[in-house]
């Protein structure tokens, strides 16, 4: 079965409100909406691999030549907005099972329960086998 | 694997466990709880059997043990309420000779009602008796993915009321059980066959799985053409597998092989299964790309392979299945009997096929024409656009080296 990376960013989609100005309940009903998606993709055994990234004010950037001591920045991104906010990787049956998880994913309610069509972005996985050529 | 004792109990342990698993389903009916009950005995078995060698009786010991463990199981409230319902829902076993559980086993955990992925996961643990583990390592996947494919398959098969019976051989749904049965198997086949070394060194050898699984088919269906056929095949394809990777784990294409690096005995063994095929009738799908593989491995210099009779055979077969893959390998033929130009013809009626997903290999074969007509520039476009679309590692590998080359023809 293909091996897909699907990845969040920190674009909201059609919500303009930071997350940390939703009401109590809004968040949770996000959160359980993510939940009972972990969940589903558990017990289907199609879940390989699920992380959400610290802020990206964390974030370090390394440059090195190998030899001289790296030179190491802090973020913040000039287009914060892209840089990756969490990443799960899935193993199914086809591209389109990956896009459906997908097209889940960016439906998650946002404030007054409004999908909030964030983009996800799907990449497939290269795989280590190869057909005889 | 270096101590020759613990590979021999290793062997009979796998070869048990879908004969006790059988007589435990057999027995108690519930397929999900017997299987968990099997695994336990199996554990056990690795344990003590190693310490204390092989029992005298290692069936009778491992069916003891796990039908303690089934025991053990049923004694929980859950677990009872279970059985309950599955008794008053599960129709009485059919008659099937005892010898024949491991058959029924296979076509159980092969059932419709599951994708092909559950169906793999399921027959590997039941009929091959692998672990979990195992065969997670097998697809790269975490160890609980796997458990939850697996425990997700018994769910759904005892939700879907399979029973464990056989479909009889004369009824409509037999040709069809049997090929999920041989898709499944395949399926397997291909894995391990198409892995290439490094990453997958711990892995169990997936195609050798397969084909232990399609000799005791084989054994049991003697009669089955396309049985025998997927055997025939699976043995002649494999046969080339010291050759199809070089020194680095790199692709080696089938005509710049070393072919005296084959295994002569595999070729032999699946040519004979071959011919006691013909005169079967209509040749399947198996047969035909079997008879295919065999034309490759009797060629022993990649000038004399017979393309005018692949050729006919990829015909046969593009008809057969209307798989555009098909057309794809009959274009390679058809370039070595007519030449490049007749079959650059051919890909493009390919071009608006939208069921090709995998367009890289279009674009592959193509480059491969184009180079063979001599026309290293565009050949060289075609490798690298084909390189950037591959899903495969080891395929970009290769185009990227095609690409490589027809980069020097073009400087002079």
């Amino acid at each position: 079965m293909p091996k897909f990376l699907i990845m969040v960013n920190h674009e909201r989609g059609v919500i303009d409100k930071p997350m940390d100005e939703w009401e109590p309940d809004e968040v949770k009903a996000h959160m359980d909406y993510y939940g009972v998606l972990s969940r589903e993709l558990i017990e289907n055994g199609e879940l390989v691999q699920s992380m959400s990234l610290a802020d990206p004010r964390l974030a370090r950037i390394v440059r090195s030549d190998g030899a001289s001591a790296p030179v190491v920045t802090d973020g913040p991104f000039p287009e914060s907005k892209e840089v990756l906010a969490g990443f799960e990787v899935i193993d199914v049956e086809s591209e389109a099972r990956a896009i459906e998880i997908a097209a889940r994913v960016s439906a998650v309610p946002g404030p007054g329960g409004v999908p909030t069509q964030q983009p996800v972005e799907v990449r497939q996985v290269m795989s280590e086998s190869g057909s005889d050529v | 694997m270096t101590d020759p004792g613990r590979h021999d109990a290793e062997g009979l342990l796998r070869s048990l466990a879908p004969q006790v698993l059988g007589v435990l389903v057999r027995r108690f009916g519930d397929f999900g709880a017997c299987e968990d009950s099997l695994q336990e005995a199996l554990l056990a078995a690795s344990v003590h059997w190693g310490a204390d060698g092989i029992p005298d009786n290692p069936r009778g010991w491992l069916l003891q043990t796990a039908t303690r463990r089934y025991t053990d199981l049923v004694r929980s409230e859950q677990a009872r309420r279970r059985r309950e319902e599955q008794a008053a829902r599960e129709p009485p076993p059919g008659a099937v000779p005892a010898n024949d559980d491991t058959l029924v086993l296979l076509f159980l955990c092969c059932h419709p009602a599951l994708t092909p992925a559950s169906q793999v996961a399921l027959t590997l643990r039941a009929v091959g008796g692998l672990s979990t583990a195992e065969i997670a390592r097998a697809y790269l996947v975490p160890e609980a993915t796997m458990a939850q494919r697996i425990s997700r398959a018994k769910q759904r098969l005892q939700a879907s009321g399979a029973s464990f019976a056989m479909p009889a051989r004369d009824s409509s749904e037999w040709p069809s059980r049997l090929r999920s049965v041989l898709h499944v198997l395949y399926l397997v086949f291909n894995e391990g066959y198409t892995a290439t070394a490094g990453p997958r060194l711990h892995r169990v050898e997936l195609s050798a799985e397969a084909i232990r699984l399609t000799r005791e088919l084989h054994r049991t269906l003697p009669g089955e053409g396309e049985v025998s056929a997927l055997l025939a095949l699976m043995l002649l394809t494999d046969a080339r597998r010291p050759a199809r990777t070089g020194s680095d784990g790199e692709l080696v294409p089938l005509a710049e092989q070393d072919r005296t690096r084959w295994d002569r005995r595999l070729i032999a063994e699946g040519t004979g299964l071959l011919d006691r095929t013909m005169g079967d009738g209509r040749p399947g799908e198996y047969r035909l790309q079997a008879a295919i593989a065999a034309l490759h491995d009797r060629a022993l210099r990649a000038e004399d392979t017979e393309w005018s009779q692949i050729l006919a055979l990829y015909d046969l077969l593009e008809r057969l299945t209307g798989n555009p893959v098909v057309t794809l390998n009959k274009a390679v033929a058809l370039a070595m009997t007519e030449g490049p130009a007749a079959s650059l013809d051919l890909l493009a009626t390919l071009d608006g096929e939208g069921r090709l997903a995998d367009h890289h290999r279009l674009r592959a074969v193509r480059a491969h024409l184009l180079d063979m007509a001599g026309d290293a520039e565009a050949a060289l476009a075609g490798y690298r656009e084909a390189a950037a679309l591959t899903t495969s590692l080891p395929e970009r590998r290769y185009l990227l080296a095609r690409a490589a080359r027809c980069r020097a023809k073009t400087r002079p």
